[in-house]
């Protein structure tokens, strides 16, 4: 199955999704987890969430803080409240886990996703996807006389209607990084 | 001074350290060094026992009836794999477990070596943590944070898997004390404001029950001692979950029995009835709740726990106070106190003749038989004939005798009683009684069985006789897989699906090949003279006690019902479950 045709929040296809979610509304969040850089941390996030039935809309990991041995990992999770008040008191009480920030609800914050689109056409398509391409200040990083590399850089939201403008223009394949996410101010 | 040693030298410096005097282990190739270590010393005790398996529960037995860690040592591969059940149920009942697996050395990890399993990856699920240590320098820290971690806030197993190589190579051994552990430190003290709103509600309530769990008894003996004063004091009633009966005594005057799908018709009336309920260290589980949108609808809810994602996490409740239960049980009487120990008293009084009237039913009455020993008389007996025994610890298997111990039996002090509770696990009881009795040498230890259950780990009878261990094997053998059998009778049109047990050993003749003493009894004139028999016999006793092979285990709550829908002995039984309910387990 071609991944661009799945619209967002497709996610409800999971198979772990056994919840019965149409008594409550469903709630997109953005979850922050320090964790210590050891090995398996990842997998123990990531099986946390599929053995107790989360979505995992998007997910990252980095080492951030090198002195501490310390990565970030950034979640968007799909839920009703209280399956993300669940989510995070189970991530909350892994060992491994120092520190859970729910970005979507303690204040304002930041997030940025990085997707590269390539795009195969010529003639009016071609010229077309450029135009396109300068509006969402998006930087061709690579070229040859059928296809372009775009790299784009915004909100997920801003990515989607990207790739949708792309679709119709020619495009073949995309890659995304998935969220990161900061809070704003101090 | 920093002293080097062997990591093989390094596990056994470190066990002592933490105060262990007994390990559960079996031996194999990738374990070989710290075998050869315990071999030179003789300050731990290793009892071999004859399955990987049992070494987890005969550990969990150690553990719920000491209060402290219990120890387990096995091989990498199938050594872990066999594991993993008790190290699951260890997670489920919150039992602190420290397991140490062998490993093949660091540079065969991932060529699929003999014996290699992914153990880390494996029991990731079912471990409240777990490390692979690939550097001898990192061993007796490693093994520090896992004592820590084991035994700290809500207490679960841990793993920690030794590649060969490690327990051969030199490094520096790493004091307990210097041992880096503040990142893992759960609150204790609970929220004094939300403790304060309880005690509001405490002095005005006028239907309270309270409902306690696992995590009194794991909270340690003074939480039962702060529970048994807040009952005295307000004479509020009480109940529990299986997990925590003996935190408060059977024989005092507030108690209720046990709750839930088997509870007593009075604690579940209780709970449906109550305008207050206060959850103290239990968790909601479903066994508990009954269908849950009709799970007590009048009531205002708190609920102390230490685990903050049991809180809010089936039931949402009114007052979520996290923190350990001593703790919070502590501050409480001291806020309740200072407030002049006020209750609304002539309410509660009114409350109980209600209670009362409930108790009049009668709900664990039974038709009793002359010629065939029924499975309640026979634990009525057994209950009888021990129960002023002062140092008298119980074991079950799972399944209907383990509901008919938790009703016909009284447990006055904690860590007296030892099941296995949230995963259910059939073939505890053997091995569970095994630790036990290794534990506590003069206890009077019975592992109340079925006949299939007891099947599953009756390996260890081997353990029982090597060690000279006197524990009683009480097997109430009705031939079947008794509740398969009453659900196969509930729900499936009495089309009983592979739930009889043919081709049966002869216990009697089984305990004599292990060297045990076997006595079988099917009269009940006989039956108090047979269980004095096994009581004076010094060993190991199997006992096959031949019981009414249809009797079902009532009350019961049919699944997909409410606590005040329960069924009763003398209750009609055609069509009780609904189809909503039969999709439940």
């Amino acid at each position: 199955m071609n991944a661009l045709t799945l619209k967002k929040g497709s996610s409800k296809k999971s198979a772990y999704n056994l919840k019965n979610t149409s008594s409550d509304i469903l709630e997109t969040h953005t979850l922050a987890v320090l964790v210590d850089n050891e090995a398996g941390v990842l997998a123990r996030v990531i099986g946390l969430f599929s053995g107790r039935g989360y979505n995992i809309e998007s997910l990252t990991v980095a080492e951030t803080n090198h002195i501490d041995n310390l990565s970030r990992i950034t979640i968007v999770t799909t839920g009703t409240p209280s399956v993300i008040i669940q989510i995070k008191a189970q991530l909350a009480r892994m060992v491994a886990v120092h520190d859970v920030h729910d970005l979507t609800v303690e204040g304002p914050s930041v997030e940025r996703e990085l997707a590269m689109v390539k795009v195969v056409s010529s003639g009016e398509s071609r010229v077309e996807a450029l135009r396109t391409s300068e509006i969402f200040r998006a930087s061709v990083v690579d070229t040859t006389l059928e296809s372009f590399v775009f790299e784009l850089t915004g909100t997920p939201e801003k990515i989607d209607a990207f790739v949708e403008l792309m679709t119709p223009l020619g495009l073949v394949d995309v890659a995304r990084t998935g969220v990161a996410a900061i809070s704003r101010g101090l | 001074m920093s002293k080097t040693m062997t990591g093989a030298q390094m596990v056994i410096q470190a066990l002592k350290d933490q105060g262990v005097d007994t390990i559960f282990g079996y031996p194999g190739g990738a374990v070989l060094p710290i075998y050869d270590e315990i071999f030179q010393q003789s300050d731990i005790k290793h009892i071999l026992v004859r399955h990987e398996q049992g070494a987890t529960h005969a550990a969990e037995g150690y553990a719920r009836s000491t209060g402290k860690p219990g120890v387990v040592l096995v091989t990498s591969g199938p050594g872990a794999t066999n594991a993993v059940t008790g190290m699951t149920d260890a997670l489920m009942d919150s039992i602190p477990m420290v397991v140490l697996t062998g490993q093949v050395p660091t540079f065969m990890i991932g060529s699929d070596a003999f014996q290699e399993a992914d153990t880390v990856g494996i029991t990731r699920p079912c471990t409240k943590h777990n490390w692979l240590v690939k550097e001898t320098d990192k061993l007796s820290e490693t093994i520090h944070q896992a004592f820590h971690i084991a035994t700290s806030g809500r207490p679960g197993p841990v793993l920690i898997d030794i590649p060969k190589d490690v327990q051969f190579a030199t490094g520096t051994y790493t004091e307990k004390s210097k041992s880096k552990i503040d990142h893992y430190n759960p609150q204790r003290r609970g929220d004094l404001d939300a403790i304060t709103e309880l005690v509001e509600l405490i002095e005005k309530a006028e239907r309270p029950v309270l409902y306690t769990g696992g995590g009194v008894i794991n909270s340690g003996n003074q939480a039962s001692q702060l529970l048994r004063e807040l009952v005295q004091e307000t004479n509020f009633p009480i109940t529990s979950t299986l997990m925590g009966l003996g935190s408060y005594p059977a024989s005092g005057k507030n108690w209720l029995g046990m709750l839930g799908m088997h509870g007593t018709y009075e604690a579940n009336l209780s709970m449906h009835g109550c305008d207050l309920l206060i959850n103290i260290g239990a968790r909601f589980d479903d066994r508990i709740t009954g269908v849950l949108d009709k799970f007590s609808p009048h009531s205002k809810k708190a609920h102390i726990d230490i685990d903050a994602s049991s809180i809010n996490k089936v039931i949402s409740v009114d007052i979520p106070i996290l923190g350990d239960v001593a703790c919070v049980l502590e501050d409480l009487l001291k806020i309740w106190k200072s407030r002049g120990n006020k209750t609304n008293s002539a309410k509660i009084l009114d409350w109980w003749s209600q209670i009362n009237k409930w108790r009049e039913r009668k709900c664990l009455s039974y038709k009793n038989s002359d010629t065939i020993i029924k499975p309640q008389y026979a634990l009525e007996r057994l209950e009888f004939l021990t129960k002023d025994h002062p140092n008298r610890f119980i074991t079950t298997e799972v399944g209907q005798h383990q509901m008919w111990a938790a009703q016909y039996l009284g447990f006055e002090d904690p860590h007296r009683w030892m099941t296995s509770g949230g995963l259910g696990t059939m073939g505890y009881g053997v091995p569970a009684s095994v630790g036990v009795q290794v534990a506590h040498n003069d206890g009077l230890v019975i592992n109340i069985a079925g006949e299939a259950s007891w099947l599953m780990n009756m390996q260890e009878m081997g353990t029982c006789t090597q060690y000279n261990l006197p524990a009683k094997q009480f097997i109430l053998n009705n031939e079947r897989l008794g509740m398969v059998r009453q659900w196969q009778e509930l729900l499936h049109g009495e089309r009983y699906s592979n739930s009889w047990s043919e081709s049966l050993p002869d216990f009697v003749k089984l305990a004599e090949a292990f060297g045990a003493k076997g006595i079988q009894c099917s009269d009940p004139k006989k039956l108090d003279d047979a269980i004095i028999e096994m009581l004076d016999y010094d060993g190991p006793v199997i006992f096959d006690c031949l019981v009414e092979k249809h009797e079902n285990c009532f009350p019961m709550i049919p699944s997909g019902k409410a606590h005040n829908e329960m069924l009763m002995g003398d209750d009609k039984t055609e069509n009780a479950i609904g189809s909503s309910g039969a999709v439940m387990v």
